[in-house]
């Protein structure tokens, strides 16, 4: 079953064609990486999926139903959650609090409900705080629970917005640059998270990122972004012994060797 | 979940002890008539620093213009009581769902605006209220609106004020709360997870007008006349001087500042050439020791008490 399909996206600012005709096609369940070299525009592409960026051209579906032209916030609503490159955590509000507000949508009582805290406030927080904090205990963050977000070390605030855009109950997962400024151990225990919640939580995943141990031990298709458009695709292997990827990140004459 | 309930309750009966010794105190001379002006305004205070709380300190959205919503409310209950002789509580609603109305309108635009802007655009907007009353003869014009009976007691402004609090307390502990709350702390994040921001905003901006409203209407009920001069935008400041002195965020914060700064009023009414010298050197004085205000953006709780006693210690959970 087809999960997320682009056709033709292309996005222009000003002169400059940032995302020319990327397609993409995800069945349920893939976990699939984008790659590239800097400013390819890897971002640019979870920005058009995510509905910050509306595409110039271009058609994006999810789940059959176009969602271009819907809200950042009804496109999450939709079932798409994803993190950020530089992450953007409710900074000074607690570990639970963080991931609680993922949970907001899902909330069916009214304000007045809440106001009077009769009708379903009570049960409806309860069930809230009690899917939060099992989310928590997955991430290994319970015991932060009171934690300001903000005082997490950097290890910890990732696995956190991982937690938090899990707790939206998404069906595609899209992680940008989860590996950023961890460590080899660290981009280790993550290329293992990340195969069990996409097995746990039944996701499927779309990642950019930069270590290519991570891409490589974990991604069964890559997708290669370069000045805004896709120069390959396929399976690690393929990808590793493409020339044009190589020559991508390594320069023509590296290629030719 | 009863842990919630339970602190409802606890905060109603200290209500109603509290509300009994200052009525007591009242009915039997302790407190001077001249000193229940000011603890009427105390509470309308209260009413109009926390709803201007719900939308500077909890939503983030930095509104300079809560006088205006005040006015609304205030000219709309006193047409309500003068014009059509209906009862107070009928007032004290139409004034409220005027200025939510009003808020909900204006919002609806200005809301896309952010920082500095909003700020502009809100004080600009708490003027043009203004001066439009001004120039409306129905309600009395620059003369201002006489004759409205003074309906506002001890007792309304009292719980009306309980009511105000309770109120924005659980909105705020809620899921829309923590919408809210969600937009001051990242706006794109908030929106990522699928909270619609502007609904939340314009909620959020809405209730604060309602509020303003309400305080309005007790406040021409309590004059016997609303005049367009109360409502210009140095009210809008003192009311944005309470909640900023209190700490933007914090409830409990927006109530210790409107009491502490209209006390301060009072008090200094007596020696009018220092009075302003002295309010302006303790405003400042706050601002280079603690820029956050008294509570930051915490709420006063026993557990705060608890930290104190302890000396101070952070305690690791």
């Amino acid at each position: 079953m087809t999960m997320l399909k682009t056709s033709k996206v292309s996005i222009v600012f000003g002169g400059l064609k940032a995302v020319s005709n990327f397609e993409i096609d995800i069945e349920a369940g893939d976990l699939v990486g984008l790659i590239g070299p800097n400013g390819a525009g890897k971002t640019t592409v979870f920005n058009l999926l995510t509905g910050v960026y509306k595409p110039t051209t271009g058609q994006i579906e999810f789940d059959g139903k176009s969602i271009v032209g819907l809200k950042p916030y009804q496109i999450t609503q939709q079932g798409i959650a994803r993190t950020f490159q530089n992450i953007r955590l409710f900074a000074d509000l607690t570990v639970l609090d963080n991931v609680k507000i993922a949970y907001h949508f899902h909330v069916k009582y009214s304000v007045l409900e809440a106001v009077s805290r009769l009708g379903r406030y009570h049960s409806e927080e309860a069930e809230i705080e009690e899917k939060a904090m099992r989310l928590l205990e997955v991430f290994q963050l319970a015991d932060r629970r009171d934690e300001v977000a903000k005082n997490l070390p950097y290890g910890e605030q990732r696995r956190l917005e991982i937690a938090r855009a899990l707790a939206t109950e998404p069906k595609l997962l899209l992680l940008d640059e989860p590996a950023a400024g961890m460590n080899p151990q660290e981009t280790h225990q993550l290329m293992e998270m990340i195969r069990w919640i996409r097995s746990e939580f039944n996701l499927t995943i779309l990642l950019i990122e930069h270590d290519m141990s991570l891409v490589m031990g974990v991604c069964e298709k890559i997708l290669v972004l370069d000045y805004g458009s896709v120069i390959a695709r396929g399976t690690p292997l393929e990808i590793r012994n493409n020339p044009k990827v190589i020559e991508a990140y390594l320069g023509e004459e590296a290629a030719g060797c | 979940m009863r842990e919630r309930t339970k602190k409802d309750l606890i905060f109603l009966f200290i209500s109603v002890v509290l509300y009994a010794i200052f009525e007591g105190l009242m009915l039997t001379g302790f407190i001077p008539p001249y000193m229940e002006r000011s603890i009427v305004t105390i509470c309308i205070n209260i009413i109009l620093a926390a709803s201007l709380n719900l939308i500077n300190g909890i939503t983030g959205q930095f509104s300079i213009g809560h006088a205006g919503f005040m006015a609304v409310g205030a000219y709309v209950g006193a047409i309500m009581t003068v014009k059509f002789s209906l009862p107070f509580i009928v007032a004290i609603l139409a004034g409220a769902c005027a200025s939510a109305l009003l808020g909900v309108l204006i919002g609806l635009p200005t809301l896309r605006l952010s920082g500095d802007y909003l700020a502009i655009a809100t004080l600009g907007l708490g003027e043009i209220i203004r001066i439009v009353i001004l120039n409306i003869s129905y309600v009395g014009g620059a003369s201002g609106f006489m004759g409205i009976p003074k309906d506002t007691t001890f007792t309304w402004a009292f719980f009306v004020m309980i009511f105000t609090l309770l109120f924005i307390r659980n909105f705020v502990d809620s899921s829309h709360g923590r919408a809210c709350i969600a937009i001051r702390e990242n706006e794109i994040a908030a929106e990522a997870m699928g909270v619609n921001t502007t609904r939340y905003k314009v909620l959020a901006f809405a209730i604060g007008a309602a509020f303003a409203g309400v305080a309005g209407a007790l406040f021409a009920h309590y004059n016997y006349m609303a005049h367009p001069g109360s409502f210009n935008f140095l009210k809008s400041f003192d009311i944005l001087t309470m909640v900023v002195f209190g700490g933007l965020g914090s409830m409990t914060g927006a109530v210790t500042g409107a009491v502490v700064l209209t006390l301060l009023t009072f008090l200094l009414a007596d020696i009018p050439e220092l009075r302003m010298v002295i309010y302006s050197l303790l405003l400042i004085i706050l601002m280079l020791y603690r820029p956050q205000g008294l509570f930051g953006s915490r709420e006063l709780s026993l557990k705060m008490f608890t930290r104190l006693l302890g000396g101070g210690r952070r305690d690791n959970a």
